[in-house]
């Protein structure tokens, strides 16, 4: 590429610093031009309802002057040394960061507790830990359907959803209780609704996924996307409108909660706390909570290797690579698409009923496109498949976007009107573009074979395909 | 009848909008093989842009002539959107074209979060109410029961669209720029070396993308007299639909899209269920595209084996 | 194969491949017997890509049969029940007969053991060598794996079958001397390779006819000299039949027995090298004729 003047990384000579004056000033105008509709004036409601207009001069001119100066940083900041063809990390370097994080997982809700004391705990553990989890299962999940097969799926969040509303429908179905009170026994069914229903949610989500595939999985590359998109949203309007089965906008509440094999985590006498003659807190549940959903996402990622390593998997792979190359090898690649499509739907299915066990409280508010989008966007930053990147991504993403929620301190630097929880999401969007911007395959940028026969080397980022779907 | 009628003109207008936003997507959809999800959002920018701008003319400004400060208040805002739309593309897109397909869908995912939660933002998330333009109705039929009327409103929308879809059809088919972009859809690397200026083709795209989009956005304003920061999101996979509908990459398919779209909606709103409406537009999509994989005018994509 | 009677494997008859108003194949019949190899040739835009298409099942054919035995010979008889039937394999004495106009891609290959290559090649670039190998063998595994979900279990039938998987890989890699290579990407490898690569895969499959879609293109003299021999023992040490398109003559006219000339859809020629070597309608398909000896040649040719 010709080197213009801004570029040119000899000495700071005076027509470079007045080129990229020049290109800052060229900067600087934009961002007044994108600032004077949106920034400059702002629609308030008077006092008779009327619109009226409300110049904010002050939040363009700074806008202004943020462009001006991180253009000018831009051009003028040292050249970056170029990028040498990444060297491979070392190997077992995947593996040991694998178990180290693992162990650190493991130890996390102990960790928490100690740092932060118990009323800390309980936020740092659900909100932050729970949370981030949960996206990390989903992204697993995904990860099979749009990362491993190469099917660009844009509506995960109707198996999220099928699978939370399935278990919340079955655990406060009154004719199911009575069944059950009447067959083994009252108390039998609040306290172990958790644990039958979570794998009948799960079959349930799959079995959506197999009838959702089937008409559909023929489509190519974006028709597919949008025929999923469409589908997530088909959902949702059904759930909010669908009122005598899902009650619509109200949601369904009293979820039973998980108990502890039987033990449920109240105050009362027959509670975990008593049983064990600890002093209640809900901590436990937290707690209890927390390694429940770590059991089931590492489940999800040690069957997603297995299968990696295994023909089918292999499929996956190969589908991605190329959809031709397979059929000629005489491998179904229908019946290959309906299991990816199955297995990543049902492990989204698991996700929702935890979700949904962990709330006691779901609607349909929880379930729209944004959910869709973001878990896409969790395995895209992940990259090529990896089942630690997409745990990496998840972590940064949803991790991020909570500790945003932690900004209060700034209100003592912008005044006590600054309300920093709105910029959350406006942060999370420009994160979002910056960091495909920064590594627009994923952090992980290497392909690990799933079958070696000397030693197992690592495909880079560019032979790998994307998927054509 | 007289009620059937009237949900077609209704429909019809309806449509209109959803065809002017629905080019954009099929546009650069065509070029650069990519869904620009921020263009529902960049739509939404424009009803706020066109809203501000009429009230700085009318009230700040004092401008008597309606039609006069409708006129500038289309102009500036097809030119502030082109821009918004230029910097996103620039800022966002180009960095990430090439092979990557993933890479830039997500970056327009998290411009398209941007965009929405910066006029969340800065403009509040309430609704905001459009001082009442363009009153007054034609009325058709005098029925006892039921008069068909067509609104102003509604003549100038269906206009507005019609002449500017003959102005871009004669764009694309005639101009160099058109040629161009054509040459672009179908073979990049070629037109580049052809001496094709591709960044700004692909630029060009884009901005007259946004301003058609601008337009739908003033006409949506007019026509709605209210506008809200989360009204990005429905109309923007509605058109999107549409342009898929129709076949995307096909210019007539967006607008055919769009119609059909709008009538849909509103027909199915007058005699089934507002409800199940949205429910029922994704099913006839996902319907047609399992019958017709490429859409109603749409090129089947065929790998050559 | 000399003294042996030869055995039709593959029977394409009166096939015709119509593209809305373009016949691509205009009423196509030819034979490829077992054992043999036999190489479609003809100008470019001959259709003969076409052909392989319509027999490997990625296009489906306008009109005309295109017969596979596996096993024995199959019967005439055999074959009008089948056809009569409406159904796409029958199950005889002697063997199985397909008819492949009537199966999709992936059962010609799976269950009719037919493999090809592509023009472009179309290799698993972000996978390994080996890995592209392993794939080819996907059928066996699966069941070996019991439908994936032995093989969650770690049973040790499916391990078995992983290792002579593994182990038929590796004698092909052998075979096309990429074993050094084999935990290299497939997209890393020089030209050459990947065509040595895409055919070793096709013979993982176990095929009983190979469909090469122009093997030799952009190979080098020493390169088709070594496909040259690689073919030929393939169809010597496996008895795999082979189907090949081909525009280098050295290679045809070296390992072909049987040679069919495709012009504009049409079959202008058919019978050993030697035969369409010196056929003047060949010979005025690919040269081109003299002003002067046009009208000689022309009635040459109308008889």
């Amino acid at each position: 590429m010709a080197v213009d003047a801004a570029h040119d990384t000899r000495a700071m000579a005076p027509t470079r610093i007045l080129a990229a004056i020049k290109d800052a000033l060229g900067a600087a105008l934009l961002a007044l031009g994108l600032a004077v509709p949106v920034l400059a004036l702002r629609t308030e409601q008077n006092m008779s309802n009327e619109l009226i207009l409300q110049p904010r001069w002050g939040y363009v001119a700074v806008a202004v002057v943020l462009a001006f100066l991180a253009r000018l940083g831009y051009l003028l900041a040292p050249a970056l040394p170029k990028r040498e063809r990444a060297r491979p990390l070392p190997r077992g370097f995947g593996r040991a960061l694998s178990v180290g994080l693992l162990v650190l997982l493991l130890a996390y809700p102990v960790l928490a507790l100690a740092i932060t004391g118990k009323a800390g705990a309980i936020k740092w553990i659900d909100n932050f830990g729970i949370q981030i989890l949960i996206y990390i299962m989903l992204g697993w999940g995904l990860n099979i359907v749009v990362g491993l097969a190469g099917l660009l799926d844009l509506g995960y969040v109707a198996f999220y959803a099928v699978g939370a509303y399935a278990y919340a429908l079955l655990a406060t179905s009154d004719p199911v209780k009575a069944f059950m009170a009447d067959w083994i026994g009252p108390g039998f069914w609040p306290a172990w609704a958790f644990w039958i229903c979570l794998p009948v949610a799960g079959l349930m989500a799959a079995f959506w996924g197999i009838l959702l595939g089937f008409p559909v999985l023929r489509l190519r590359g974006d028709y597919l996307a949008i025929v999923t998109l469409a589908f997530g949203e088909i959902i949702r309007l059904v759930l909010i409108n669908w009122v005598p089965v899902t009650n619509g906008y109200a949601g369904i509440s009293s979820i039973p909660r998980p108990s502890f094999f039987g033990l449920p985590f109240n105050a009362s006498d027959q509670g975990f706390a008593a049983f064990f003659g600890l002093e209640f807190t809900p901590l436990y549940r937290t707690i209890f909570l927390f390694y429940t959903i770590v059991c089931l996402a590492l489940l999800t990622n040690w069957v997603t290797l297995r299968l990696r390593r295994l023909p089918l998997g292999r499929a996956w792979e190969a589908l991605r690579e190329d959809e031709i190359a397979c059929r000629s090898l005489g491998i179904n690649t229908t019946n290959t698409k309906l299991t990816a499509f199955a297995i990543g739907a049902g492990f989204g299915g698991f996700a929702g009923s935890f979700f949904a066990a962990r709330q006691g409280f779901i609607s349909p508010e929880s379930f729209t496109f944004m959910e869709s989008a973001v878990v896409l966007s969790i395995v895209v930053m992940g990259g090529m498949g990896s089942q630690l990147g997409v745990a990496i991504a998840a972590f940064v993403m949803i991790g991020g976007t909570e500790i945003l929620r932690e900004l209060d301190w700034l209100k003592q630097v912008f005044g006590a009107d600054f309300e920093p929880t709105q910029y959350r999401m406006l942060l999370f969007g420009l994160g979002m573009v910056l960091l495909m911007i920064w590594k627009p395959r994923g952090l992980v940028s290497f392909r690990a074979p799933s079958i070696f026969l000397r030693e197992r080397r690592m495909v880079r980022a560019e032979a790998v395909r994307e998927g054509r779907g | 009848m007289e009620y059937f009628l009237q949900q077609l003109i209704n429909g019809v207008t309806l449509g209109s909008i959803y065809g002017l936003i629905a080019i954009g997507y099929t546009m650069v959809f065509g070029i650069i093989g990519m869904v620009n999800f921020a263009h529902g959002d960049v739509f939404m920018l424009s009803t706020f842009i066109a809203l501000i701008f009429l009230l700085a003319l009318t009230q700040v400004l004092g401008f008597g002539s309606l039609a006069l400060a409708l006129l500038v208040v289309l102009l500036l805002g097809m030119l502030l959107t082109s821009l918004w739309a230029w910097a996103i593309e620039r800022l966002a897109y180009r960095p990430l074209r090439g092979s990557f397909r993933l890479a830039p869908l997500i970056s327009a995912i998290g411009m398209s979060i941007f965009l929405s939660n910066l006029v969340q933002v800065t403009q509040g998330p309430r609704n905001k109410p459009v001082p009442s333009v363009l009153g007054g109705v034609i009325a058709l039929t005098g029925g006892e029961v039921y008069a068909v009327t067509l609104s102003y409103k509604q003549i100038m929308i269906v206009v507005v669209t019609v002449v500017l879809l003959a102005a871009f059809w004669y764009v694309v088919q005639r101009t160099s720029l058109g040629r161009a972009q054509r040459a672009c859809e179908q073979d990049r690397k070629m037109a580049a070396l052809l001496g094709v200026d591709v960044d700004r083709t692909i630029s060009l795209t884009f901005v007259i993308g946004a301003a058609l989009a601008a337009v739908a956005g003033l006409l949506f304003m007019i026509y709605y007299g209210v506008v809200n920061f989360a009204d990005g999101f429905v109309p923007g996979v509605k058109a999107f639909t549409a342009a898929v509908l129709g076949g995307i990459g096909s210019l007539p398919g967006a607008v055919l899209g769009g119609l059909l779209i709008g009538l849909i909606e509103t027909l199915w709103s007058a005699y089934f269920s507002i409800d199940y409406k949205d429910v029922a537009t994704f099913l006839i999509l996902a319907i047609t595209l399992v019958f017709m994989p490429s859409g109603l005018l749409g090129k089947p994509d065929v790998e050559k084996v | 194969m000399v003294g042996l009677a030869p055995m039709p494997l593959l029977s394409v008859e009166h096939l015709t491949m119509r593209f809305g108003g373009l016949i691509a194949i205009d009423d196509l019949s030819f034979v490829a017997n077992k054992g043999e190899i036999t190489a479609i040739i003809g100008p470019n835009g001959a259709g003969k890509t076409t052909v392989f298409n319509c027999i490997t099942g990625f296009y489906k054919p306008t009109g005309g049969r295109v017969v596979l035995s596996l096993g024995g010979a199959a019967m005439p008889a055999d074959v009008m029940a089948l056809t009569g039937s409406g159904r796409r394999f029958r199950n005889t004495a002697a063997g199985t007969v397909f008819l492949l106009e009537r199966m999709p891609d992936h059962e010609i290959a799976a269950g009719a053991r037919v493999a090809r290559t592509f023009q472009n090649i179309r290799l698993f670039s972000g996978m390994t060598v080996l890995e592209n190998l392993i794939v080819a063998q996907h059928n066996a595994l699966m069941s070996a794996s019991g439908w994936t979900v032995l093989g969650l279990l770690g049973a040790k039938r499916y391990v078995a079958a992983e290792a002579a998987a593994v182990e038929r890989a590796t004698f092909w890699l052998d075979k096309v001397a990429l074993i050094d290579r084999a935990d290299d990407p497939a997209g890393d490898l020089p030209y050459g390779a990947q065509r040595r690569l895409e055919i070793a895969r096709a013979m993982c499959t176990e095929p009983q006819l190979l469909c090469l879609d122009e093997p030799a293109a952009g190979l080098n003299p020493r390169e088709s000299a070594e496909l040259t021999q690689f073919l030929k023992s393939i169809q010597a040490e496996h008895g795999t039949s082979i189907l090949l398109i081909e525009h280098d003559m050295s290679v045809v006219m070296e390992i072909s027995d049987h040679v069919v000339v495709l012009e504009y859809g049409q079959k202008i020629s058919d019978g050993t090298p030697e035969h369409i070597r010196t056929d003047p309608k060949v010979v005025a398909a690919y040269l081109g004729v003299e002003d002067e000896e046009v009208e000689k040649v022309e009635a040459e040719i109308a008889t």
